[in-house]
């Protein structure tokens, strides 16, 4: 488990393998906006949070068909089904190597880019954590829609229609809670439904994405 | 005949304009489509038993 | 009568459902047709909405039937996934573009219901937004139907999407309740004292409620004559498609 951690990471390290795209791509959505809805900072600091965490979960999405898409070309995927290691478990670090890779780096970098749109200093900690708790589900449901569209040719578009709607209910109570935060508001609502969204999901997915890779496999 | 809509004529004719244009097409596709079908699989039958 | 799985098998199913199909679709002809011109010629105007009450017999039973149809999608997705009826998960294929157009006329009416009511076409409303929600894994579901060729392993990974779809829907529906009060009323007809009119303030009067509730059968039977009929549709597809196969084979 840990070998295939670490050579997914190792994978997508190297050059050609996508990572700091992801950041990149996060950093050009944060300088548009004000393009796009002019400077003004007062404006810009209230939408700051839900722009940034569209940002963060465009950013993963565009980075999802390198978890499995790659595996599924080279024939690796099928040597993963036959090993010992379960498939859940293997889609499982599939799915942590793409949070290493994407949700982490982005977590850390967003308060550098919430500074570009004026939040609110109290919505700092805030973010971090609602960006910390929720990444790791934007990463798992990706997972999941990774593996329905893995047999696909040139599934990207059919992929993002299928995952953006599961996106939503992490995207509202994300976005809700740095909301909240950066408002000064009441915050334990949204981080708990947040948590729990998150952990519900990575506890269950993983079971579901195997299915369909099996199933895609056969 | 016609009963008195009152100011919101325009709104309630267009909704059901819209929703019985929805409705109908929707039947009209899916007979078409069955008896497509139904003509392929007789032929595709008469083929196999002629 | 034996039991419900006799109708798993597809010869027999198509056979009943030829056999069934122009009663529903005479049933649903009438109680849609008495639903609807009752209502519209023969109900009076709403004291505060005026004539535009007469949509509540569109919207009303399409909004039901978006939410059902997706529900009888869940189901038959289950089924085929236990017990590998294909009859159960064409079923669920067939109904899903119902459920497209269903959603289409709930959102429709409701739109041009709002816009003399609240002064807007849309409003960021949790009810409304769960139907916008509902109406995108519909197109997701039907996606994923057209992209994938193998079709035993399109009903997998539709049926799969569906169930997981139905809990995402779920989760969506209570997130846009916490993240927006919206304008629209309860569900006024479904309520238990909405028809026996224990509540006054919201309650639907029974000059309203009976060709409402004509109108919401009529709606059942014509989905319930389309699933049959776009499910014999699929069954046929399917036939063609082995018998041609076996053409260029032999």
């Amino acid at each position: 488990m840990i070998a295939l951690l670490v050579r997914d990471l190792k994978l997508s390290f190297r050059a050609g393998g996508g990572f700091g795209l992801g950041l990149a791509f996060f950093l050009i959505v944060t300088v548009l906006v004000p393009f796009g809805v002019g400077p003004q900072s007062e404006l810009l600091s209230r939408i700051a949070p839900g722009i940034l965490w569209l940002g963060a979960l465009l950013a993963c999405l565009l980075s999802l068909d390198r978890i499995l898409a790659l595996d599924w070309e080279d024939g690796s995927l099928d040597l993963l089904a036959t090993s010992p290691l379960p498939l859940e478990g293997a889609v499982s670090v599939k799915a942590l190597a793409h949070w290493v890779t994407t949700g982490l780096p982005l977590t850390l970098a967003s308060p550098l880019f919430a500074l570009l749109l004026s939040l609110p200093p109290a919505g700092y900690p805030w973010l971090v954590i609602s960006l910390l708790l929720g990444t790791p589900a934007l990463s798992v449901i990706g997972t999941f829609g990774a593996a329905l569209t893995v047999g696909v040719k040139r599934g990207g578009l059919l992929m993002s229609l299928l995952v953006l709607p599961l996106y939503v209910p992490t995207l509202i109570f994300g976005a809700e809670l740095a909301r909240r935060g950066a408002e000064g508001q009441a915050t334990l609502t949204p981080l708990l439904m947040l948590a729990g969204i998150s952990f519900g999901v990575i506890a269950l997915l993983p079971f579901a994405s195997a299915l369909v890779l099996r199933v895609n496999l056969r | 005949m016609m009963p008195e809509l009152g100011k919101y004529a325009a709104e309630v004719m267009s909704a059901y304009a819209a929703s019985l244009f929805l409705l109908i097409a929707m039947v009209l596709l899916s007979v078409r489509s069955a008896r497509k079908a139904r003509a392929e699989l007789a032929a595709a039958e008469a083929r196999k038993n002629g | 009568m034996g039991s419900i799985w006799e109708y798993a098998n597809p010869v027999k199913f198509s056979r009943t459902a030829t056999l069934l199909l122009p009663w529903v679709s005479i049933l649903a002809a009438i109680s849609l047709v008495t639903g609807l011109v009752w209502g519209f010629f023969f109900t009076p105007e709403d004291f505060r909405q005026g004539s535009t009450v007469k949509i509540i017999y569109l919207h009303v039973p399409s909004a039901l039937m978006a939410i059902n149809v997706w529900f009888m999608m869940l189901v038959t997705s289950l089924i085929w996934l236990i017990r590998r009826h294909h009859v159960s998960v064409l079923a669920a294929k067939a109904a899903a573009p119902v459920g497209v157009i269903m959603t289409l006329i709930a959102l429709a009416t409701g739109a041009i219901w709002g816009q003399p009511m609240w002064g807007t076409w849309w409003v960021w409303d949790p009810r409304l937004t769960a139907f916008l929600i509902l109406f995108l894994f519909y197109l997701g579901y039907i996606a994923l139907w057209e992209a994938i060729d193998n079709p035993d392993t399109a009903a997998d990974l539709t049926s799969v999407l569906c169930i997981v779809g139905s809990v995402f829907a779920l989760l969506s529906r209570y997130a846009v309740n916490f993240w927006n009060q919206g304008l629209h009323q309860g569900a006024s007809v479904m309520r238990a004292g909405a028809v026996t009119g224990a509540d006054t303030q919201e309650k639907v009067s029974n000059i309203f409620f009976y060709p409402l509730l004509l109108c919401i059968i009529g709606f059942v039977l014509l989905f319930v004559a389309l699933v049959f009929l776009r499910t014999r549709t699929e069954i046929h597809k399917r036939r063609t498609k082995a018998l041609l196969a076996r053409e260029r084979l032999g």
